[in-house]
């Protein structure tokens, strides 16, 4: 006899069946092992697929160690998704399964785990990820949904902002499995890609207002922790420092060329601007499933949020991307330079007249060039 | 007058390759006058010349034109410190009112420059010490400055190319970035550090940049090379290193580069000149 429990359990058990398919095990998916790169760079992928949706298989290990994070030579006690700041961006398809192996190496010091934005339930994965000293643990998340999206190191309490602001975020790609699109359908590509992570560092200050020291990320944490409360960062950078993506490590675009720049933080507002050119197709809040606005002088990335813009060059250069609040990219560091070589085009800038001495009938602002009755 | 007054220049317009050969003296020539009392260790550079790439912006016919290169002749001894003054004896000028403080986190040491002075800093540092010991002390020329660091001296020649601006940007960019300053951090470092020149002045081109006296300038050339005017601005003022740079005179950091596309100077710093005395000047000594 049919109960009305067992239609339920029943009805239950099929919703179980239904979803039997969903798990990669038994959907028998291929696997692709990708190893990550440090950024700005990015791991070879295809910006469309042809290809089933696969299990892909990335490797992280989180990194405690002292950095410099200015030219003055500031240590910081930092800790980092696979050593760089911000950890690398992972890079899958819609429909994807993104298996990740987390490993805390037994030389580090905190307990760790990992918050993927892009991910469905347990806090992001957090909840099933924490690990200490010497353990690993592997994660599989369904990438039902397209967009760049944040991840960092949730621990628990106080511990989540401070690993946060102490290096541990990076971001995920999940493209469309067709490509990217305008608003119109378009598709859109891109010729090279850089991710860009901003940290806000909260560097404790002597009695002198002398950046402290600490040996230890232990011996940091009750000094770091009252600076963070305070709310104003002693650096905002750019990749893990001051001009880390300045110089022989500026990077390189040619006339021509689109560009995909992917700009990550995990804690603190920010407002990307390419000085000298735009945003063509900029994906504000990172989500491919929105129409990309267009034209853009500056965009917004919520702190806690990755965006997407593109866009392609049309004059050579040195081109400077900052966060346009310009203290915190002068003065605190985040900047970045774009070498472009190309050709000028005179049609879009021309410089008519260099500097010279104004001609002396026009000089002084008080000479009337109209006369009153 | 445009190019300094004691100097005699003769503009060429050549281009030369990096870095110029500079003095025609003979560094045995060269007196080391030893720190007393208050005096600084000097070296006194016999007179010589140097080939120099005038500082400044040039257009040539109405377009931006590459700087001349001239022939500078020092005409007189050049008695400049051997190496940068020193955080301790910058502090000295401070405890007596006469400069204004050094930020808390310089160290204040008897074997480290003083960093993070403006050209400001730097005169009322010169000014004090001219009082403090009856000698005339100045911040160099950039021409004296070229003079004084012979080989480390580097021209700082930039193709122009009037139809693409870009280029010299790029190249400027490319050539800054493969400098040292890329890999030494800009913590000042104990004098000597960076070793001497031929000269005997220690730490040129280091990894502290040097106030010079010279303004900013833009100078028109017509055609053939002849100035036909300039405006100089003396609120901005020339500082050597690595490379050269122009920074505004009440910045004691130029880390943040002027505009958002360049390498700037990690630190500025000053070594200065000593004149000589009024009477030696009348003998033409």
């Amino acid at each position: 006899m049919l109960t009305r429990r067992t239609a339920i359990m029943g009805a239950a058990f099929a919703a179980l069946i239904l979803a039997t398919p969903a798990l990669a095990q038994d959907l028998n998916l291929s696997r692709q092992k990708v190893e990550l790169v440090a950024p700005p760079f990015v791991h070879p992928h295809e910006q469309a697929t042809k290809q089933a949706p696969k299990i892909i298989e990335f490797r992280m290990e989180i990194v405690e160690k002292e950095i410099l994070i200015d030219e003055q030579g500031t240590k910081f006690q930092a800790m980092t998704f696979n050593g760089s700041m911000p950890g690398p961006l992972m890079v899958v398809h819609q429909g994807d399964y993104v298996e990740l192996t987390l490993v805390n190496p037994e030389t580090n010091t905190m307990p760790h785990n990992i918050d993927f934005h892009s991910a469905t339930g347990a806090l992001g994965g957090g909840a099933l990820t924490l690990i200490n000293p010497g353990e690993q643990v592997v994660l599989r998340w369904k990438a039902d949904r397209t967009g760049t999206f944040v991840y960092h190191c949730a621990p628990e309490g106080s511990m989540i902002p401070w690993h946060v602001v102490s290096g541990m975020h990076g971001a995920v790609m999940v493209l469309p499995r067709d490509g990217l699109k305008d608003g119109t359908g378009k598709v859109l590509r891109y010729d090279r890609i850089y991710y860009i992570g901003e940290h806000d560092l909260y560097v404790p200050r002597d009695e002198k207002g002398k950046y402290k020291t600490y040996e230890t990320l232990a011996e940091s944490y009750a000094d770091t922790m009252e600076t963070m409360r305070k709310l104003i960062p002693s650096h905002v950078v750019f990749n893990g420092g001051v001009g880390v993506l300045t110089g022989k490590n500026a990077m390189t675009a040619k006339v021509g060329e689109t560009v995909m720049i992917v700009h990550s933080q995990a804690n603190r507002d920010t407002r990307p601007h390419l000085i000298g050119g735009h945003g063509d197709h900029v994906w504000e809040t990172g989500k491919f499933a929105n129409r990309p606005e267009v034209d853009l002088e500056t965009w917004f990335i919520r702190g806690g949020s990755a965006g997407a813009a593109l866009y392609t060059f049309k004059q050579p250069g040195v081109y400077a991307y900052v966060n346009h609040n310009l203290i915190e990219a002068i003065e605190l560091g985040a900047a970045a330079h774009f070498k472009v070589e190309g050709k000028w085009n005179d049609d879009l800038m021309k410089q008519v007249k260099p500097p010279e001495s104004i001609p002396p009938k026009v000089q002084g602002a008080l000479q009337p060039t109209t006369k009153h009755n | 007058m445009l190019f300094g007054s004691n100097l005699k220049i003769i503009l060429m317009v050549a281009g030369l390759a990096v870095p110029l050969v500079t003095t025609t003296a003979v560094p045995g020539e060269n007196r080391h006058i030893a720190a007393f009392k208050d005096q600084p260790a000097l070296i006194e550079l016999a007179p010589g010349s140097v080939r120099y790439r005038v500082a400044g912006d040039f257009t040539r016919g109405g377009k931006p034109a590459e700087a001349p290169l001239a022939t500078i002749r020092i005409k007189r001894p050049l008695a400049i410190m051997m190496h940068q003054v020193s955080s301790a004896d910058y502090q000295r000028c401070v405890a007596e009112n006469a400069c204004r403080a050094l930020p808390p986190d310089i160290r204040v040491v008897a074997d480290r420059p003083a960093v993070m002075v403006s050209w400001r800093d730097a005169n009322a540092y010169a000014a004090w010490l001219s009082r403090k010991t009856g000698e005339v002390y100045r911040l160099p020329t950039d021409e004296e400055w070229a003079y004084a660091a012979g080989s480390r001296y580097q021209d700082d020649r930039l193709p122009v190319d009037s139809n693409d601006p870009s280029r010299g940007w790029l190249a400027r960019y490319e050539r800054e970035a493969s400098l040292n300053s890329a890999e030494v951090d800009s913590k000042p470092r104990p004098f000597g550090a960076f070793g001497a020149n031929e000269n005997g002045l220690l730490d040129v081109a280091g990894n502290v940049w040097e106030w010079t006296n010279t303004c900013f300038v833009r100078t028109a050339l017509d055609e053939s090379g002849n100035a036909l005017s300039s405006t100089a601005n003396c609120g901005v003022r020339v500082v050597e290193g690595q490379h050269r740079a122009y920074v505004t005179d009440f910045i004691r950091d130029a880390r943040g580069g002027g505009c958002a596309a360049g390498i700037p100077p990690s630190n500025l710093g000053f070594r200065l000149v000593r004149e000589p005395k009024l009477l030696m000047r009348w003998f033409g000594l």
